[in-house]
């Protein structure tokens, strides 16, 4: 049937009116398509062209954390948009192993990313998602996580504790996250 | 024919729908559709695809509804489905019904793939049907994934979170697509309005537009007649038998086969009115903050069997099956039709169609239960809120009771139960005084196992003293 249909129409004929003004028509459609379809990508990958840098946040003085213990600090995550709301936040696990010497640890679990909490008592991290279990130093201890916690880069800048943000996803991050 | 239209009166009512249809051909255009013939036969089993449809449309309606107060940014997400909950008038009604909507949407199709696939349906010549179904399939579990997050509470913050982290496993591209799909490099604003947008605009225009090729298909290759034992499909004669069985005794769709369609989604309905005004809204969890660690992510009911599958595959296969095993299955459901586009349909001659259907369904309930209780998650919250039982606290004295007091502490609990309280993770212990010695209790402790931390360095011996007096009384 669709052979009797371009016979019927003569857009089978080789170089016929008909047939050209068929390919023709085609072709703008195409064209139509590519200008929509350039700037609407480019829209929707616009967040990965234009990558927002990673850069140095504050976590406080490093008065603010004593000896050994392990705390959690919230910051104002800087590549957030305006209307983030609550979720311009972003927390961190900041840990003092000896005098001026930092582990800041990502909350994201290494296995797929869900919040570790630090139980102090047990001296433990414990996700709440597939039962990964974490030492304080950040090795794994049980379950499935891959790898021990992703660690920011930190530098102390005026007596102040800074940390080197991390990007999502961290699944791609083995490479240049320090390996505790 | 019981009367020609000459025959009767010309009323002005009448006159005027003869203008009308004179004017739009809406009857002489649908007519034939909806009056397609079926076989004779079509029975009850063939509900389940009209009433996906039903529910689809049911979610479009309460789903622009909702969106006429919902807001799509974090900072008023949550904030407004709260306000639809308590204080929009029916809001709670209408929210009810779109979660026990999207329920409905899940199972229907669920049912309608499995009867599909048991009887045949997809053989020759209806391969295009499955494919599109099998897409459709594809769309629906997307719509219920993205629907969750729109709720914008923690568990839809880090379902997204580890939906990002699969994402960013795929080989060479995985970052591109995590970033494209959380819309940059953390789950924030941008994330919400893309999963907004995706939600309400783009994957209700792909389903419909999906399910108009389906419908279309279906009116012109025909509903499959009932499979028969002993009747198999070949390719070269089945048309020509498809069109005797129809010329025999073959019945317009409507109303013949349709109202079965019509009573069957009506029931639906009524469930999901009555669920929505007696259970109500699902509750939304604690608001989206990433800076409250203290989380407890769980997907809706119909990712439960997933989760598990994350929680309980060996870490040596992880990535197989996040990766290759979703590209596996597709290319598998792909293949069916044509694979096996001809032979028996009906379901007692072809044994392994039912067993894997059987042991699909088998797999995905117990994982689905699995996901629900989640033993392998330690019960953080236990270490503050725990209810030791009291026989166990009584038992417990001098050393013992201070042994009791750190294990909650310590965290034990969070993985190990006494008397039903308590976490799952690691083996109860209400009666390990009588299981394990003194010494065996304290290599456990020190040197952990392959799944349980070592506490050895990590505890005093004063400490550990008193834990082991302790689980002594545990007999
Ligand atoms: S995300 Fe932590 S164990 Fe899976």
């Amino acid at each position: 049937m669709p052979k009797d249909f371009f016979r019927l129409h003569g857009l089978g004929e080789p170089r016929s009116r008909r047939r050209f003004l068929a390919q023709v028509s085609f072709g703008l459609g195409g064209v139509m398509g590519l200008m929509l379809g350039v700037p609407l990508i480019g829209y929707l990958f616009g967040p990965l062209i234009k990558r927002s840098p990673q850069q140095w946040i504050d976590l406080g003085p490093v008065s603010d954390f004593a000896l050994g213990q392990t705390k959690l600090v919230s910051f104002t995550d800087p590549s957030s948009v305006p209307w983030a709301g609550q979720t311009s936040q972003t927390s961190v696990w900041v840990r003092q192993t000896a005098p001026n010497a930092f582990d800041v640890f990502a909350v994201n679990c290494t296995h797929l990313g869900c919040p570790v909490n630090w139980l102090d008592g047990a001296r433990l991290f414990e996700c709440p998602c597939h039962g990964g279990i974490y030492y304080s130093d950040g090795t794994v201890a049980a379950g499935p996580p891959p790898r021990s916690l992703f660690k920011h880069e930190t530098r102390i800048v005026d007596g102040r504790l800074q940390a080197f943000t991390i990007p999502l996803p961290t699944s791609q991050l083995s490479e240049y996250v320090g390996n505790a | 024919m019981s009367a020609t239209p000459e025959a009767r009166p010309k009323t002005l009512w009448r006159r005027l729908g003869g203008w009308f249809e004179d004017r739009s051909h809406i009857y002489e255009g649908l007519l034939p559709i909806v009056q397609h013939p079926v076989p004779k036969g079509v029975n009850w089993w063939y509900v389940f695809g009209s009433a996906t449809l039903a529910a689809f449309i049911l979610q479009v309606i309460t789903g622009v509804a909702l969106a006429m107060i919902y807001v799509p940014a974090p900072s008023g997400a949550y904030q407004s489905l709260q306000f639809i909950t308590s204080s929009a008038p029916l809001g709670s009604l209408l929210r009810g019904m779109h979660f026990f909507g999207a329920s409905a949407m899940v199972i229907m199709i669920t049912a309608h793939v499995l009867r599909v696939f048991l009887m045949g349906s997809y053989k020759f010549p209806r391969e295009f049907n499955w494919l599109t179904g099998a897409f459709l399939l594809v769309l629906t579990a997307a719509m219920a994934f993205t629907g969750q997050l729109l709720r914008w509470d923690q568990d839809a913050y880090w379902g997204v979170v580890v939906m990002a982290e699969q994402a960013g496993k795929t080989p060479v591209i995985g970052q591109l697509v995590a970033q494209l799909v959380v819309a940059g490099s953390t789950v924030g604003g941008a994330t919400l309005t893309r999963f907004f947008a995706t939600h309400v605009f783009l994957l209700p225009a792909l389903i419909f537009g999906f399910v108009l090729v389906h419908l279309w298909l279906v009116v012109f290759d025909g509903i499959s007649e009932p499979p028969r034992p002993g009747v198999p499909v070949d390719p070269a004669t089945y048309k020509q038998r498809y069109h005797e069985i129809l010329e025999k005794d073959g019945e317009p769709f409507f109303p013949d086969a349709a109202w079965r369609d019509a009573v069957f989604a009506v029931l639906m309905f009524a469930v999901i009115m009555v669920l929505a005004a007696i259970v109500g809204a699902p509750q939304l969890g604690k608001p989206a903050d990433p800076t409250i660690v203290n989380a407890d992510p769980r997907p809706d009911w119909y990712f439960l069997w997933y989760f598990a599958v994350l929680s309980l595959i060996p870490p040596v296969l992880e990535n197989f099956v996040i990766l290759s095993v979703p590209v596996l299955l597709g290319v598998l459901v792909i293949m069916v039709p044509f694979v096996s586009n001809r032979g028996e349909r009906h379901p007692s001659r072809r044994p392994v169609a039912v067993v894997l259907v059987v042991g699909m369904l088998l797999g995905l309930t117990v994982l689905t239960i699995e996901g629900y209780q989640a033993p392998w998650s330690p019960e953080i919250q236990a270490v503050q809120d725990v209810a030791i039982p009291p026989q166990i606290e009584q038992r417990a004295t001098g050393d013992a009771a201070q042994g009791l007091q750190l294990f909650r502490i310590r965290g034990c609990i969070t993985c190990h139960a006494l008397g039903g309280a308590g976490g799952r993770k690691g083996p109860d212990l209400t009666t390990v005084g009588s299981r394990l010695t003194r010494d065996q209790i304290i290599v456990r402790i020190l040197n952990g196992g392959p799944n349980m931390p070592a506490f050895g360095g990590n505890i005093s011996d004063q400490e550990l003293q008193q834990l082991v007096a302790f689980m002594e009384t545990l007999r």
